[in-house]
């Protein structure tokens, strides 16, 4: 028990402190227009923790999402929004717009450096 | 149709399993149905206005707005579903036997029930927000077929109402004396999971430490994204492909919740107020 609320100071401390950020991540855009993302492919590095910008340029409001990437997030329409990636393992991951899933998608390489 | 069917059902189920736990969990104390219609009520109102200021929510702390007011919420869940797993060690047992004797709801747990109205609230709030804004954009919309895709919206939320109740149906078929003590588990274990996912959330963000990605991959036997995948999520805080931290603090917190229930059981207690 006292063990345990020992751990709790540890835990809070993390989460106050949080790691040094690592060097900049890279940003890559991409826009919303008539339900279709532009680019609809991204090549990015793998192992590596990357963000993707997103204008949403249409009059409605969508969210960007990835099941296999892990985000999900509102975006409404003429804004812009950021979401977090990476690090991922060598392949293809998919995201879409959760509001018109089956219009607007694309997908995202990883690829190992040379 | 099917489409907005399908998306609505899945938000309304992640709500509604939340529901279904909370029901059974305060089976017999008088009210509850009124503490739990509330919360849907105050869920369905809070979405409503998350969604009306989501684009503001969106930019708000440079860009993680929805992550960090997603993680509260859920932090806020935590806290009174642990409130509840102790009230439940020290009561539990008492209403069980009360339940027993009148056959009915008796006894007054009012403090109890405030507590699981807000993790209801906290549930239909972070789903409901969702659907809000998507049904709001069909609704807007005037292009041909927004009526069955409405209608498919409300089918959706008639099934994930459904399933809640089905939920709540078969967890009260357990006999009373060991009711308590399944749902007091179910609960922990959905404490944990709603703590973990706003650890996820944070960490997803750079704002707290990730402690290593992909600590395992089950996406080839129970993916996110499937049905059943989303279910784990809301029941216990399941993903594919989780962080270190995400099963840190899952753990941190079911460990925390089951040995502070077994430590408030066990010990006497003199009092016998609410």
């Amino acid at each position: 028990m006292k063990r345990l609320f020992a751990a709790l100071p540890l835990l809070t401390g993390m989460c106050l402190f949080p790691p040094v950020q690592a060097q900049a991540q890279t940003v890559f855009h991409l826009t919303l227009k008539d339900h279709h993302f532009e680019p609809d492919h991204l090549s990015v590095p793998a192992g590596e923790r990357f963000m993707i910008e997103l204008e949403n340029q249409d009059s409605t409001t969508d969210e960007l999402e990835s099941y296999d990437m892990k985000f999900e997030k509102i975006i409404v329409s003429g804004s812009k929004i950021r979401v977090h990636a990476g690090p991922l393992h060598p392949g293809t991951y998919t995201f879409f717009d959760d509001y018109h899933p089956d219009q607007a998608k694309g997908t995202v390489t990883a690829e190992a450096k040379p | 149709m099917l489409g907005s069917l399908i998306i609505v059902f899945r938000e309304v189920i992640e709500a509604g399993l939340v529901i279904g736990i909370v029901l059974a969990a305060t089976r017999g104390i008088a009210g509850r149905g009124w503490w739990v219609a509330g919360g849907i009520a105050a869920g369905v109102t809070g979405a409503a206005i998350a969604a009306a200021f989501a684009g503001a929510l969106s930019t708000a702390f440079s860009g993680n707005g929805q992550d960090i007011f997603s993680a509260s919420i859920l932090c806020v869940a935590v806290l009174m579903l642990a409130w509840h797993v102790i009230w439940m060690a020290r009561h539990g047992r008492e209403l069980a036997q009360e339940m027993k004797q009148m056959g009915a709801a008796v006894s007054s747990g009012s403090r109890s029930l405030g507590a699981m109205a807000t993790v209801v609230a906290v549930a239909v709030l972070r789903e409901g927000m969702e659907v809000v804004l998507f049904l709001y954009g069909i609704a807007v919309s005037a292009h041909v077929g927004a009526f069955s895709l409405l209608s498919g919206g409300l089918l959706g939320v008639l099934g994930g109402a459904a399933l809640s109740y089905a939920l709540y149906r078969g967890l009260i078929i357990i006999p009373l004396r060991h009711l308590f003590a399944v749902t007091n588990i179910l609960v922990s274990i959905l404490a944990a999971g709603m703590a973990s996912q706003a650890a996820a959330l944070l960490a997803s963000d750079d704002l707290i430490p990730a402690l290593g990605y992909d600590i395992w991959d089950t996406s080839w036997l129970l993916p996110d994204g499937s049905l059943a995948g989303r279910t784990a999520k809301a029941l216990a805080g399941y993903t594919d492909r989780p962080t270190g931290i995400q099963i840190l603090v899952w753990g941190l917190t079911l460990v925390c919740l089951l040995v502070t229930e077994r430590f408030v059981r066990t010990r006497p207690h003199p009092s016998t107020s609410p």
